[in-house]
């Protein structure tokens, strides 16, 4: 297969676009389309101080790096879970961003969980109960709050995470078997509000395949094994569902979610001005929340006790 | 000589002379959740797999 644009030998193959092209200039559409989407969507400009959200895997390094080489003014925000899984899985990971980091001379930012709220998330996940034995739904509450939090507190404009196209289509595929709510939070923007920074997914219409190759072709050191507590989640099962249906249609991912966003925007679902009404501040750490009193991370903290909350 | 292909700790044997996507169907692996790597180089699906090759397959699906 050859590449389109030189004829060279092509290492990436899109399907779903028809297109396959050589190292080099796949490495140069990924950060063009990027762009493309960050435009299109209005994410963020080039005056915006940006917090990236890595968590040392190929989707968030990638981003963090596609967003420097585009010329945006990128920080990074690692938040150390406390997970080990019998492989060091958060240390590893750790490491490797911070190696990242170091390497390209970018101003990282570090939340550790144990040292920040004296209990890391499995432990956590014990001692509230929540989540059926998994710390996942801990783990996301967590990951939320902090994230909003050093945005808001360190004076970003914007968070930027490091969703790609799998994702996305994961979770609506699961949102829609369920017709939940969440069906109308999903966008590629989520506005700023009083409280809530504004959240921006630029690689959302990359598929978690290119991310992936885009990762290997630059180089990226990202930690390869997955969270210990992953194994056999829904969200996997779903990605994989998905990836028998574009195997035998390609393109079909791609289309799920872009013409998810078109409904949306043709009014299919409610407005989205509904859905941050009637939010509270929390008394503990004056983040938005949705019933008053205090919020879901600081009523967590406070049944285990934190002296920080 | 068989070609083999490594996805994180199994290894698998196939015949060479196929491509990488008749390969990956033998195996029962979707070509949508892994790169294919050669000596560190990507390869496309329609590779000729060629005699005492090893192909790592990078899982690309994350949990997250």
């Amino acid at each position: 297969m050859k590449c389109r644009k030189c004829g060279g030998k092509a290492t990436v193959n899109m399907r779903q676009h028809k297109l396959a092209l050589c190292s080099q200039h796949y490495l140069e559409w990924v950060p063009e389309q990027t762009e493309r989407f960050i435009k299109k969507y209005e994410m963020f400009s080039k005056n915006e101080k940006i917090l990236v959200a890595v968590s040392g895997g190929k989707d968030s390094l990638s981003l963090w790096d596609i967003l420097c080489r585009l010329g945006y003014q990128a920080d990074g925000l690692y938040i150390g879970l406390g997970i080990d899984g019998g492989i060091g899985y958060s240390t590893e990971s750790q490491r490797l961003t911070q190696r990242f980091a170091s390497e390209r001379g970018l101003t990282l930012h570090i939340v550790d969980m144990q040292r920040d709220y004296g209990h890391s998330i499995p432990v956590l996940a014990q001692a509230t109960h929540r989540g059926k034995g998994k710390p996942c739904a801990v783990c996301g509450l967590s990951k939320r709050h902090e994230m909003n939090r050093i945005a808001r507190d360190m004076g970003y404009d914007v968070l930027a995470t490091g969703h790609n196209l799998d994702d996305e289509a994961a979770v609506l595929f699961s949102n829609t078997l369920s017709w939940s709510d969440y069906l109308l939070r999903q966008e590629p923007v989520l506005p700023s509000s009083d409280g809530l920074a504004r959240k921006v997914k630029p690689l959302c219409r990359l598929y978690e395949k290119e991310m992936a190759a885009y990762a290997l072709l630059r180089g990226i050191k990202y930690i390869y094994e997955e969270c210990p507590f992953a194994e056999g989640s829904t969200t996997i099962y779903y990605k994989e569902l998905l990836n028998q249906l574009e195997n035998q249609r390609p393109g079909a991912k791609l289309s799920f979610y872009l013409k998810f966003l078109d409904a949306k925007q043709n009014g299919l679902f409610s407005p989205k001005d509904q859905l941050l009404s009637n939010l509270h501040t929390c008394p503990g750490c004056g983040q938005p929340t949705s019933a008053p009193g205090l919020c879901s991370f600081c009523r967590m903290m406070e049944k285990v006790g934190s002296p920080e909350v | 000589m068989p070609t083999k292909l490594i996805l994180r700790d199994k290894e698998f044997e196939v015949k060479s002379g196929m491509t990488l996507l008749s390969a990956l169907n033998k195996i029962d692996v979707i070509p949508e959740a892994v790169i294919a790597t050669r000596k560190g180089e990507l390869i496309l699906e329609d590779e000729i797999l060629r005699d005492g090759d090893v192909i790592k397959l990078v899982a690309v699906i994350s949990g997250g």
